[in-house]
């Protein structure tokens, strides 16, 4: 799967280990949620990243007093048409102050890309029309009215006073 | 009303190019039949039985003459000369070609009009009283929450992929004209015991296969705090609704499951961690929004005026007509008219575009430009003159569009049905014809009073017949249409759910079957009452007899 970082294609720097696969001595790697909680302090004390994949039904409050030490947060699309993971976004992002690597994986498609970043993901696991349609999708629609992760959106804003002049 | 400012303006215009080139990639095979869906579902475009068909958004009702004169022309140029309003204040065009869509999108966007969210699993168009601003019992106008939810939704990024699609009504009036407890979310304004005004919260309303009325769930919520309010319930439901049976992942299914205390809970213990954050209203906002929908400035007009007076008594016909379409409106001299889109034996809701051009030109002389479309599929002009009813009367008639039935039994609603949707049972369509024309005539002999006809093709019921005074189901029996028929339902502020009468009727028999329903309540009505109010109170039975004695 091609991965877009800042717009860029780059290497993937995480690897995932399966839930029965042994850890490897170093190395970034991510691991599921249910294996973050039973191993969650040898994880830890590893010396070495570690990230997170949540399936839609993991909570996402239960990251919260380690998400400073959390390299990577993955949350899944399993069907593009499934909603979930922009509200575990929004969550991580804006109630719990997540600031590490916050990645789209799944059925992503270019035409969702919008929706992820404004709910605060930054990186995506896209497919081969993603990432060449990905600048394209990622401008066509500069304007957005309500707000979300990373902008106050317009709808509160170009009426009052602190009149914003841009877009984004 | 609400006019776009350069923001708006800018929006659309990159929605319209980016919808562009997404028909473009499929056009080019890019994009799968599968990926493409959802997104043309979002600009409100559907592939029906025969063709594909473009939904307008209405947001809350409100046309102007312009925009009027916009939908005139995509259905001259791009579909088959007419269109057809819909329950949800939408307008739909049944043949319209893929290829097209992108320039009539373009077209409609010079308008200030789209397709956006009028379809899909997101939320949709937000409705409401076709009368706001205008009639004479509203506490607060609803179209400034409508237009503020209205922006708040608009590819809301957290909210475009729910369980399933998503419908907010409001109204500011006690009397419910709006339906607001058949929504997803009803949103009420009122007064608390301080005076101030807010908003009642319901929340699980909706017909379709399980019917239900929506739940409160919150008495009184303070206007500032609508958005993170609605926030709050659109992020439980996205979270906990339903996602592995259509039939089941709407709202008001969770309401049901958790039943509406937990889903109160919930709602609050979210709302809570937000309320005072980025979504608070402004008083700013809310005034810069309200300044849109400032009343017209009324010029003095004459209360009694004897023009009208002199008409009424004249002609019989255009006293009928006052009697049922006008409505008394807020300002002394001033009426509300409603345009009926169901003469007798027309498909209901149906417009022509000439109808169109000619009442965007009779709103620019009689209604400060203004047309509402109401979920019953009529359309109004909210604020004409009393001493120019006469002439508005006649240049209505003229155009075959002052048919005498608001509110009455042939004032049917009826969803498209076999003519044009794929999963249909049964021809809503003449059905209500017939009917219409038949219970005009009984309307005419007996003076039926307030009667609401609703005609559903199946049970995803676009054609509210649960709430129907009398409802009409189509259902299938061994390939042959029948209509299971119920009586006693309600989208008012008495809202309920109509009950089966007894087993379906064949088609060849539904028109005389409902006939005699009705002719039974003419027997039995005591002073004044509607026929709701007769089957409230003597009950079913005698309506049994006389379907079981008519099928
Ligand atoms: S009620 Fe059924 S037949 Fe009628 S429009 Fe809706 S889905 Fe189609």
């Amino acid at each position: 799967m091609p991965l877009v970082k800042d717009g860029a294609l780059v290497a993937d720097a995480w690897t995932r280990i399966a839930d029965d696969a042994a850890l490897p001595g170093d190395g970034a790697v991510t691991v599921s949620f249910k294996r973050w909680e039973a191993e969650r302090s040898s994880l830890l004390g590893r010396n070495a990243p570690v990230g997170v994949f949540l399936g839609n039904t993991d909570p996402v409050e239960a990251l919260a007093s380690d998400l400073n030490r959390i390299g990577v947060v993955m949350l899944d699309f399993p069907k593009y048409t499934d909603g979930r993971a922009y509200s575990q976004a929004r969550l991580l992002r804006e109630r719990l102050g997540y600031r590490g690597e916050l990645r789209a994986t799944g059925n992503v498609l270019r035409d969702q890309l919008l929706f992820m970043r404004r709910s605060g993901f930054d990186t995506y696991e896209v497919d081969e029309r993603g990432a060449a349609g990905f600048a394209a999708s990622m401008a066509a629609v500069t304007h957005a009215y309500q707000p979300a992760t990373n902008d106050a959106g317009m709808l509160l804003r170009r009426y009052t006073s602190a009149r914003a002049s841009g877009a984004k | 009303m609400y006019r776009y400012d350069e923001f708006d303006h800018d929006f659309l215009a990159e929605r319209v190019a980016q919808f562009g080139d997404q028909v473009a990639r499929r056009l080019s095979g890019e994009l799968t039949e599968e990926e493409f869906r959802p997104l043309r579902l979002m600009n409100g475009l559907y592939l029906q039985l025969h063709a594909y068909m473009l939904r307008i958004a209405i947001p809350y009702g409100t046309l102007s003459a312009t925009q009027l004169r916009a939908l005139a022309h995509v259905a001259r140029r791009y579909d088959n000369g007419y269109g057809h309003f819909t329950t949800r204040q939408n307008m739909q065009f049944n043949w319209i070609k893929l290829e097209e869509v992108p320039q009539a999108m373009a077209d409609l966007a010079a308008a200030e009009m789209h397709g956006i969210q009028t379809s899909g699993n997101c939320i949709r168009n937000v409705t409401a009283d076709q009368w706001a601003g205008v009639a004479p019992d509203e506490i607060e106008d609803p179209r400034v929450w409508c237009e503020i939810i209205r922006q708040w939704s608009t590819l809301h990024p957290e909210f475009s992929f729910l369980p399933r699609k998503f419908k907010i009504a409001v109204t500011g009036s006690p009397h419910d004209r709006a339906a607001v407890r058949v929504h997803d979310i009803g949103l009420r304004l009122h007064r608390n015991e301080a005076g101030e005004i807010g908003f009642e919260v319901m929340v699980g309303g909706g017909l379709g296969r399980t019917p239900y009325i929506a739940k409160t769930i919150r008495e009184f919520l303070p206007k500032q705090d609508l958005l993170s309010y609605l926030e709050a319930i659109l992020r439980v439901y996205n979270q906990l609704g339903r996602r592995d049976n259509i039939y089941k992942a709407r709202i008001k299914i969770l309401v049901h499951a958790l039943g509406a205390e937990k889903i109160a809970e919930l709602v609050e213990a979210e709302w809570q961690q937000m309320r005072d954050g980025a979504l608070k209203l402004p008083q700013a906002t809310i005034d810069a929004i309200s300044t849109h929908f400032a009343p017209p400035d009324y010029p003095t007009r004459d209360p009694m005026p004897p023009q009208l007076m002199a008409a009424r008594l004249r002609d019989p016909d255009f006293a009928r007509w006052l009697r049922s379409n006008v409505a008394p409106h807020r300002v002394p001299g001033y009426a509300i008219v409603s345009i009926s889109l169901k003469p007798e034996g027309a498909p209901p809701g149906d417009c022509t575009a000439g109808q169109m051009d000619a009442l965007a030109d009779l709103s620019e002389r009689y209604s400060f430009g203004e047309t509402r479309v109401t979920h019953e599929q009529n359309l109004v002009f909210p604020h004409v003159a009393q001493e120019h009813l006469p002439e508005l009367w006649r240049a209505l008639d003229a155009l075959e569009l002052a048919t005498p039935n608001i509110g009455l039994a042939s004032d049917i609603i009826a969803c498209p049905g076999l003519d044009y949707c794929s999963l249909a049972n049964a021809r809503s369509i003449p059905v209500a014809q017939h009917l219409g024309q038949r219970l005009g005539a009984l309307d005419r002999q007996h003076d039926l009073g307030n009667l609401q006809v609703k005609i559903s093709g199946c049970i995803n019921a676009c054609g509210h017949h649960h709430v129907g005074h009398i409802g009409l189901l189509g259902v299938d029996k061994n390939g042959e249409e029948f209509y299971q028929i119920t009586l006693g339902g309600s989208a008012a502020d008495d809202a309920s759910l109509g009950a089966i009468l007894g087993p379906a009727v064949a088609y060849d028999k539904v028109v005389d079957t409902v006939a005699s329903l009705v002719e039974g309540y003419v027997g039995l009505r005591e002073n004044g009452e509607r026929f709701l109010d007769t089957y409230r109170r003597v009950g079913a039975a005698p309506f049994k007899e006389r379907l079981n004695a008519a099928r």
